[in-house]
């Protein structure tokens, strides 16, 4: 196990030397790029990275450039987190045969991907990688929505959102179903460590990346991600969207250790309503109109109810 | 490699993030490294921007919430000190001054033309009615 890389504060940290570089074509305000930067800037260690298909792959490696100063893998929509688990299996298989070149090198194997790609699409082969007790970091970059492909649902996606395939108007009020809960299906395959996190709070992040390079075995991590084009907000508002969705409770931050032990990591002193999350996003505009006001109400009573799951837990200690 | 083509180049060709060999990338600064034409740092979205940050010094207190913040990599901080904006790869979005909590702001956006000198000599003044 190498030294954890020490991260006291901000000052600190920025100190930190980049190895994910401008110019890339993420749009201006994309969190995306936030969340990826506070993750690998939280190790010195070398990286092996893939990206499974979506904004930040797309953006990142446009011939004939690269925005990666580490080795870095895609291959397809569903199976970034195979590609990295692959990689992982081939680096412990040389060290235990003791052919690795330079066995004092302890590199992580970071997978991210967006929602539709965790998801839905390589649902099956994340939960694999978490079965089979791969030593990698699945990073869902959570921006509830198909961005790349021009706006359509996920079921990361939340109820009352209008998107291209769920689409408000006269008949419907957009999304109708409610979001799949992945921290909690990820941690009941029993990994060491599965949290909620947003950029925001990148000392809460920090924390919690550098806990799950350090545990062995799989680590899933959800992160919020708002997106300025498809949850329709002005790009320099991207990091209050991030304090409103933790703040409101909409995105809890917690983790769940080997699968059962529950911890809130993030108590806001002030809790914001979730209208005014809402109000916040083009994509919740037309909720404030009367007929669909009984959808804020429930909105608000499913986040309070899921808060008060989260504190239950946090206490039974189950 | 970078003027060659997509369908050009043989297969199995590799595009590397930079010339030679770097061994502890993490403690080599972007200044200290030896980019190939491939990496996007050698690029520019500069044209990208309809407005731009400029910086005044004068009130930072160097707590580097625009350089956490900053989606591209764009804020430039040395010896835990904000030094400046890379106008390369700035896209404008304006999220630095957002952050910024210093008053007046440290960083406030103008539009792209804007002359910096003038801007700075006429900064604004401290904002009695925040807090
Ligand atoms: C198997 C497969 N199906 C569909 C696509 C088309 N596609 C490319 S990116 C994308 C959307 C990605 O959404 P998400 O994973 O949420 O990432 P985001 O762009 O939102 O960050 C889709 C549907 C594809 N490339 N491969
Ligand atoms: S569409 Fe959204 S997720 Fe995709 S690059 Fe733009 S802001 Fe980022
Ligand atoms: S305007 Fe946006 S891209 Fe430019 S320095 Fe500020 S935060 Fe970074
Ligand atoms: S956010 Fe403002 S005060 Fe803080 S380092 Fe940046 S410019 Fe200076
Ligand atoms: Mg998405």
């Amino acid at each position: 196990m190498s030294e954890m890389k020490k991260i006291k504060n901000l000052k600190e940290f920025s100190t930190s030397a980049d190895r994910f570089e401008g110019a890339n074509l993420l749009c201006p305000g994309c969190a995306h790029s936030i969340i990826v930067r506070e993750v690998l800037n939280a190790t010195n260690d070398d990286l092996v990275l893939s990206a499974s298909t979506g904004c930040l792959e797309v953006c990142t490696a446009v011939y004939p450039y690269t925005s990666w100063d580490a080795s870095w893998i895609h291959i397809g929509f569903e199976n970034g987190s195979t590609a990295v688990a692959g990689a992982e299996a081939m680096h412990k298989a040389l060290k235990n045969k003791g052919r690795l070149k330079q066995p004092e090198r302890n590199p992580k194997f970071i997978s991210f991907a967006g929602d539709g790609a965790s998801y839905d699409i390589g649902f099956q082969w994340i939960s694999g990688c978490m079965e089979r007790g791969h030593n990698i970091m699945h990073v869902v970059l959570d921006n509830e929505v198909y961005a790349n492909t021009g706006g359509q649902r996920s079921s990361s996606t939340p109820i009352g959102g209008s998107n291209t395939t769920t689409p408000a108007g006269r008949v419907s009020y957009g999304e109708k179903r409610n979001k799949k809960d992945m921290v909690a299906i990820m941690a009941s395959h029993g990994i060491p460590y599965s949290a909620q996190v947003a950029p925001n709070k990148w000392k809460d992040m920090v924390k919690k990346i550098q806990h799950g390079m350090a545990v062995d075995g799989p680590v899933f991590i959800n992160a919020v991600s708002p997106c300025t084009t498809e949850w329709k907000f002005d790009p320099k508002d991207t990091m209050m969207l991030t304090d409103l969705s933790t703040d409101s409770l909409v995105f809890p931050l917690y983790e769940i250790i080997d699968g059962h032990e529950l911890n809130i990591t993030y108590r806001p002193k002030n809790v914001v309503p979730v209208e005014e999350y809402l109000a916040a996003q083009g994509r919740f505009k037309h909720l404030f109109k009367d007929e669909y006001k009984y959808l804020i109400k429930e909105w608000q009573e499913r986040v309070d109810a899921n808060w008060a799951y989260l504190n239950r837990r946090e206490e039974a200690r189950v | 490699m970078a003027n060659t083509g997509w369908d050009e180049f043989e297969i199995g060709a590799m595009l590397r993030s930079f010339d030679g060999k770097i061994d502890d990338i993490a403690g080599t600064l972007q200044e200290d490294r030896k980019y190939s034409p491939n990496n996007s740092f050698m690029a520019s979205v500069a044209d990208w921007r309809i407005e731009k940050p400029i910086f005044s010094k004068d009130f930072c207190i160097d707590c580097q919430f625009c350089w956490i913040y900053c989606p591209d990599m764009s804020i430039i901080a040395r010896d835990k000190k904000m030094i400046g904006v890379d106008m390369d790869h700035c896209k404008g979005c304006g999220i630095c001054v957002e952050v910024c909590p210093t008053n007046p702001k440290s960083l406030l956006m103008f539009p792209e033309q804007a002359d910096e000198e003038a801007e700075l000599a006429q900064w604004p003044a401290k904002d009695e009615k925040e807090k």
